[in-house]
């Protein structure tokens, strides 16, 4: 038999008098009082609280704390929702990155719309439904123990049920066979309705919101982007210092020592001065190489083709680039595979033994695609690069995936794909 | 003394570098005649009264991006006589082709290094005020050795690919054969395979581009 997904679909089994989902409805609708009570017993204290302290500001902070009740009377409500509702109530929460701190996701948590929700349904829990299911449910779970047990209270004691008078254990069997069925048929519909309609109303406030899960999930791309972005202009602003500063000042050593030379006569100090300009120009050699691995300026005036191809020129085996992108892309998803192209080329000319190497990009219905193939050895371990790491977490950011596929005696394969833009 | 006296503007946002090279001009009796600090400063010293040689560095104000390459190029498209010497921090071919894409002739690409070795620097500069083709060896090498192993250079043997280098630097047979330390026949007779088996026509001063637009086709 399948099992109902809801109250509501419990309600229509044929079997439902038989089956759990009467005892469920009691249970779900007599659990509400301990949670209610519990709930607006916390609130008005710390309503109560507030109001004392409003005078000095640390009352007027304990109100701005609220929104965090929601967060734990919603967490309490939705797991017990799950009495009536086996699938349970989704959290509208947004999921938050593991390296948020915890008062960052108290602050997050406070602020969002779900939280102020599950607040709105514990007032109205701890002010109406616990007392309203309460009071029929109490009752119906009386009136049901009452008439079970009416042949044995009628045997001791008489017992009134309304102009009817029981005083024999005959009469409370009777009463029992002829009025308990039907009261279990009535109450159990009406109590197995009470409680859908609770739940509905608690997955309703409850519950996740589907725009509010695309904005959630907007939101946190959004912060993860600026994270990158930042990242990004940091690089930049290095590249800058290092291009307008020191290796200026370096271009103008060699071209003071270029002078000099050109004075000297020969001899030992002239030696030296030539040994300083190699010295001076190796310098410049190695910072130049270090500015372009920190932020490549081809990819910044020309894009993501020419600076591909720049990095293509300087490894050390042939490497074939076949690019073919509409326009510039924006300026984070360029870096992002440029770097994914540099990063990866770089393990193929130390790691695979590769004698070739074939890099391609292209767009892909809205989606950047780039694969750095090479005919190497194979049996590349993902785990082993701690470059590709800190590329994976930037793709991320992106929306973006990487992919490995390496089988022992190769070809090994590296995919990129990632959004065009930042904001789908 | 050079050869001849050029009249020469330099474009050049680092106060540092336009001085070292302005002295280094001076020295070699050139004339500066005006230093600017961006792009379109370039461009209008140029225009109001055009130099022989301008000099300008890749990267300038305001957007420290590729301005001068993009003063180059207007400056080439207004007035070809004009000879342009491009100092680069890069050892970036993609500036190069850029520059090569609309022009024969009457340039240069030379890392800031390059500078600094001043009876060179000074050579690449006559050869640019004469209509020639330098292209910094770094950057030649870098362009033949991505190549090294498809299209026709592939039937280059190692010589014909280190004379094709020094052709790209915009050499000339006799230094290419003090170079190498061979005699200038046997620099001829490269040369005319070179051209050969890159199907290409042996021409004079164009020898460079041409070749330095070959290999980009090749990209």
């Amino acid at each position: 038999m399948q099992r109902p997904e809801s109250a509501w679909a419990a309600l229509t089994m044929r079997r439902y008098l038989v089956s759990s989902w009467p005892w469920r409805s009691y249970a779900y609708l007599l659990s509400s009082v301990p949670v209610g009570v519990l709930t607006i017993a916390v609130l008005l204290v710390s309503v109560g609280v507030s109001a004392v302290l409003s005078p000095i500001v640390v009352g007027v902070l304990l109100l701005t704390l609220f929104p965090l009740y929601g967060v734990v009377i919603g967490s309490v409500e939705r797991w017990r929702a799950r009495l009536v509702l086996p699938s349970g109530i989704a959290s509208p929460h947004a999921k938050l990155p593991p390296t948020m701190t915890r008062r960052e996701r108290l602050k997050f948590r406070r602020r969002e719309q779900a939280s102020l929700r599950s607040l709105g349904y514990g007032v109205l829990l701890g002010t109406f439904v616990w007392i309203f299911s309460a009071a029929f449910a109490g009752m119906s779970a009386a009136v049901l123990v009452l008439t079970v047990l009416a042949p044995m209270i009628a045997t001791d004691d008489e017992m009134g049920m309304g102009p009817w008078i029981l005083d024999t254990t005959g009469e409370g069997f009777l009463f029992l066979f002829v009025f308990g069925p039907c009261f279990y048929v009535v109450s159990s519909y009406l109590l197995g309705v009470l409680a859908a309609a609770e739940a509905s109303l608690a997955k309703a406030l409850l519950g996740p919101r589907e725009e509010e899960l695309r904005r959630n999930v907007a939101e946190l791309r959004r912060s993860r982007l600026d994270l990158v972005d930042a990242f990004e202009t940091e690089r930049a602003r290095i590249e800058r210092h290092l291009h307008d500063g020191v290796q200026q000042r370096l271009v103008g050593l060699t071209m003071t020592l270029g002078l000099a030379e050109l004075d000297l006569p020969e001899g030992e100090s002239k030696r030296l001065v030539v040994k300083a300009h190699g010295e001076a120009e190796a310098a410049l050699a190695d910072l130049r190489e270090a500015v372009r691995g920190i932020h490549p300026r081809v990819l910044v005036d020309l894009g993501l083709e020419a600076a591909v191809r720049e990095v293509a020129d300087r490894m050390p085996l042939p490497v074939a680039v076949q690019v073919s992108l509409p326009d510039r892309l924006p300026a984070p998803i360029e870096a992002a595979a440029y770097f994914f192209v540099s990063e990866t080329l770089g393990n193929v000319a130390k790691h695979a033994g590769a004698t070739n190497c074939h890099v391609q990009a292209w767009v892909n219905r809205d989606r950047l695609v780039v694969t750095v193939t090479d005919d190497g050895q194979g049996g590349a371990d993902p785990a082993q690069g701690t470059g590709l790491t800190g590329l994976v977490t930037r793709l991320d950011a992106l929306g973006g995936t990487l992919d490995l596929s390496s089988p022992p005696g190769g070809p090994t394969r590296l995919r990129m794909e990632c959004p065009c833009r930042l904001d789908d | 003394m050079p050869a001849r006296r050029l009249s020469i503007v330099l474009a050049e946002d680092s106060m540092l570098l336009r001085e070292g090279l302005a002295s280094i001009l001076d020295r070699a009796g050139h004339e500066v005649r005006d230093a600017v600090g961006d792009g379109d400063a370039l461009l209008a010293v140029v225009r109001k009264s055009p130099p022989d040689v301008v000099i300008t560095d890749v990267r300038m104000p305001p957007g420290h991006s590729d301005e001068g390459l993009r003063a180059a190029a207007a400056i080439r498209a207004e007035l070809p006589a004009i000879g342009i010497l491009v100092l680069s921090q890069y050892v970036a071919d993609a500036y190069l082709s850029s520059l090569l894409e609309t022009t024969t002739g009457g340039i240069g690409y030379l890392l800031k290094d390059r500078v600094g070795h001043v009876t060179e620097f000074l050579a690449s500069l006559d050869r640019v005020a004469e209509g020639g083709t330098v292209v910094d060896p770094e950057v030649v090498r870098q362009l033949l050795a991505r190549r090294r192993d498809d299209g026709p250079l592939a039937a280059l043997t190692p010589r014909e690919l280190e004379v094709l280098a020094l052709m790209a630097e915009g050499r000339v047979n006799a230094s290419i054969a003090a170079e190498l330390v061979v005699s200038e026949a046997a620099v001829r007779k490269h040369v005319g395979n070179i051209f050969a088996k890159l199907q290409l026509e042996d021409g004079l001063d164009r020898r460079v581009s041409a070749v330095l637009t070959y290999l980009r086709r090749q990209a």
